[in-house]
């Protein structure tokens, strides 16, 4: 709980520098801070704030507009269960019965050990393989019951912590590169670069 | 019919790591946008008019002539969409995660056409994989020198900027969008004055183009606008992805040409989707995502055409087509997409923001088996304050076209299936259990 740590600090100056205008940098710094921490803390807000010459109410305010932005605390993994058309047809519902029964908590809650937070949510773009759900917005596909069990399993025990990060962390891959193109005196390169090729 | 047209935007899909710098060079990857600067930026946009490429995203509006209705003043920016959020939509997804450079590609393609100072591709904040991948790309790209400074020794250069979303399916429309993009909540503007092409993102003049849209522009550049419109029929020209769901056997994004294929090949054909799953009965399917009107089985040989579907009182939207059989309580259906258009309200606007919650109360209380007779007249009322007359396109009382699309499902499952609605009200609940 706390303000942003000075790598990330970082970070964040390097994400005001892309935009022709800083407030533009606002969601992509707040994505940090709740890497940072696993939600959006007070501190890191009115940090974030500080950075853009904004008010802690503006970038509260922008932030409570997001579904992916939460300003308090979550689970160390975010359980997101699609009840939407596509899966709906196809056994949404019934799924998101299953892990509230498994997990112990109504969609919305949050397990007493800190563990899983449970939600609902609105169509996440993997209808081929309805039902599906997301783990810290990483996808799981034609998920039965059974499967279910395994997979919070799986994740109990760490044994997709390669796969599943925790909560917050949205892109392991940072950009390397700022803005060059104003660079008259920079020269491109000629070959593929090799070696940089795997995204996760 | 199903014909034999050649993928163009996942011609890619199943090579090893598509994703990566070396697959795509090893594919033809950059040729187009190497063959884009060797032309001029005017001889690159009339191929893509003569293309008459239509946009992905779901307006359909053409990609050429949005182009050209770039208002005069610089800096103009490019911003490409890929918030995907329409129900049943899977399509930009799956081009994130599989074909990245693609994007990147087309996106150059574009800037360089439009004569942009900046570009912006606005990811759905949920995709993480897709955000990796892309990100990773870009990295390769400028290491490459196909992003950046003086690319491929043309002297044109430009930047790209990964910008991530979090979560809000309002921000997929192009205002929001620029709102999100500069900051802010994602309150849709209003049009007029605030069309992008004159007042767009940061108040300069701004293209938005969908994913999909731009990663058609390699392939259109070197094969040409005319072998593009040799495709398809009429103005639905090229071939389209298609994200099939609901109750066929095989769910998945399929690319095909369009207007000569039809609904039924898309949703039968063993290639494609392979028919209802345990040979059930087709009750009614969704042409172009949650926002449209719903075809019965009388449409099933209509072309998957853009200007067909609008004529016929629906649209082709964002390429999503959900099918649902017999066993499918209309009821539930079309009150679940009340539902997600209520949550998904931003706000601003009364009818949609007040009348969205009212359907989705009022369509719950008939699935659950408190229904009233009078219901179906009040449904049809409040949906009619949202979009006057329940005409098609809808007319609008709101900012943005969201709360219009609320009274889609509801008025197509009332006249569709008027009966039951009635047999959940009389009988004081749901018949399919």
């Amino acid at each position: 709980m706390a303000r942003l740590t000075p790598d990330n600090v970082r970070r964040c100056r390097d994400l005001i520098g892309l935009y022709p205008q800083s407030r533009s940098a606002l969601i992509p710094m707040l994505h940090v801070a709740q890497e940072q921490d696993g939600w959006l803390t007070p501190e890191a807000m009115e940090h974030v704030g500080e950075m853009l010459d904004i008010t802690p109410a503006e970038v509260y305010g922008t932030a409570s507009f997001y579904d992916m932005l939460f300003t308090t605390p979550v689970g160390r993994h975010l359980v997101s269960v699609c009840t939407n058309l596509a899966c709906l047809l196809n056994g949404g519902v019934e799924l998101l019965e299953h892990a509230e029964a498994s997990l112990g908590v109504a969609a919305g809650g949050t397990t007493d050990d800190g563990e899983f937070t449970l939600e609902e949510v609105e169509c996440i773009a993997f209808c081929g393989a309805a039902p599906c759900l997301a783990v810290n917005w990483r996808f799981f596909g034609s998920v039965t019951t059974d499967a279910f069990d395994h997979l919070v399993d799986d994740l109990r025990t760490g044994r997709l912590a390669d796969e599943v990060p925790p909560h917050g962390t949205l892109c392991r891959v940072r950009r390397n590169v700022g803005l060059t193109a104003g660079d008259a005196t920079a020269t491109p390169v000629a070959a593929p670069a090799a070696g940089t090729t795997e995204g996760a | 019919m199903l014909t034999d047209a050649a993928a163009i935007v996942t011609a890619r899909l199943g090579v090893p790591n598509s994703w990566t710098l070396k697959a795509y060079l090893e594919t033809g990857g950059y040729a187009g946008l190497r063959k884009a600067l060797s032309m001029t930026p005017e001889e690159v946009s009339a191929e893509v008019m003569t293309a008459n490429l239509l946009g992905r995203g779901g307006a359909g509006f053409e990609v050429g002539r949005k182009w050209s209705m770039l208002a005069k003043p610089r800096p103009a920016y490019l911003v490409i969409n890929g918030d995907e959020s329409e129900p049943c939509t899977y399509k930009d997804h799956m081009l994130l995660e599989a074909d990245p450079h693609q994007i990147i590609e087309g996106t150059l393609i574009c800037a360089y056409a439009t004569g942009a100072a900046q570009a912006f591709i606005f990811v759905r904040g949920e995709f993480a994989l897709g955000i990796e991948r892309i990100t990773a790309a870009l990295n390769e790209a400028y290491a490459y020198g196909a992003v950046g400074p003086n690319i491929f020794g043309s002297g044109f250069s430009v930047d790209v900027v990964i910008h991530p979303g979090a979560g809000a399916y309002i921000c997929g429309e192009e205002t929001a969008l620029l709102e999100s993009l500069e900051g802010k909540r994602g309150f849709p503007r209003d049009k007029p004055p605030y069309f992008p092409a004159v007042k767009g993102l940061y108040m300069q003049p701004t293209v938005v183009n969908n994913v999909e849209s731009v990663s058609n522009l390699p392939w259109i550049v070197l094969n040409s606008g005319e072998a593009f419109k040799g495709l398809g029929q009429g103005r639905s020209t090229g071939t389209r992805i298609f994200s099939l769901s609901g109750h066929v056997r095989q769910p998945a994004n399929f690319e095909i040409e369009m207007s000569k294929t039809t609904f039924r090949d898309l949703i039968y054909d063993p290639k494609l989707g392979g028919g209802i799953r345990h040979d059930n009965q087709l009750k009614a399917f969704i042409p172009g995502g949650a926002s449209a009107p719903w075809f019965g089985p009388d449409h099933l040989d209509m072309g998957l055409d853009q200007d067909a579907v609008g004529k016929a009182g629906s649209m082709l939207g964002s390429g999503s087509v959900i099918v649902m059989d017999h066993t499918t309580c209309m009821v539930r259906a079309s009150w679940r997409i009340t539902r997600f258009f209520h949550r998904e309200s931003c706000g601003q606007c009364t009818p949609c923001r007040e009348g969205g919650g009212w359907l989705d109360k009022i369509l719950h209380r008939i699935e659950s088996g408190a229904g009233r007779e009078a219901d179906l007249d009040l449904l049809l009322d409040i949906c009619d304050n949202i979009a006057p007359g329940l005409s098609w396109p809808p007319q609008k009382t709101t900012i943005c076209v969201l709360g219009p699309s609320i009274p889609s499902s509801i008025t197509s499952a009332i006249k569709m299936f008027r009966d039951e609605f009635l047999v959940h009200i009389k009988e004081g609940g749901c018949p399919f259990g």
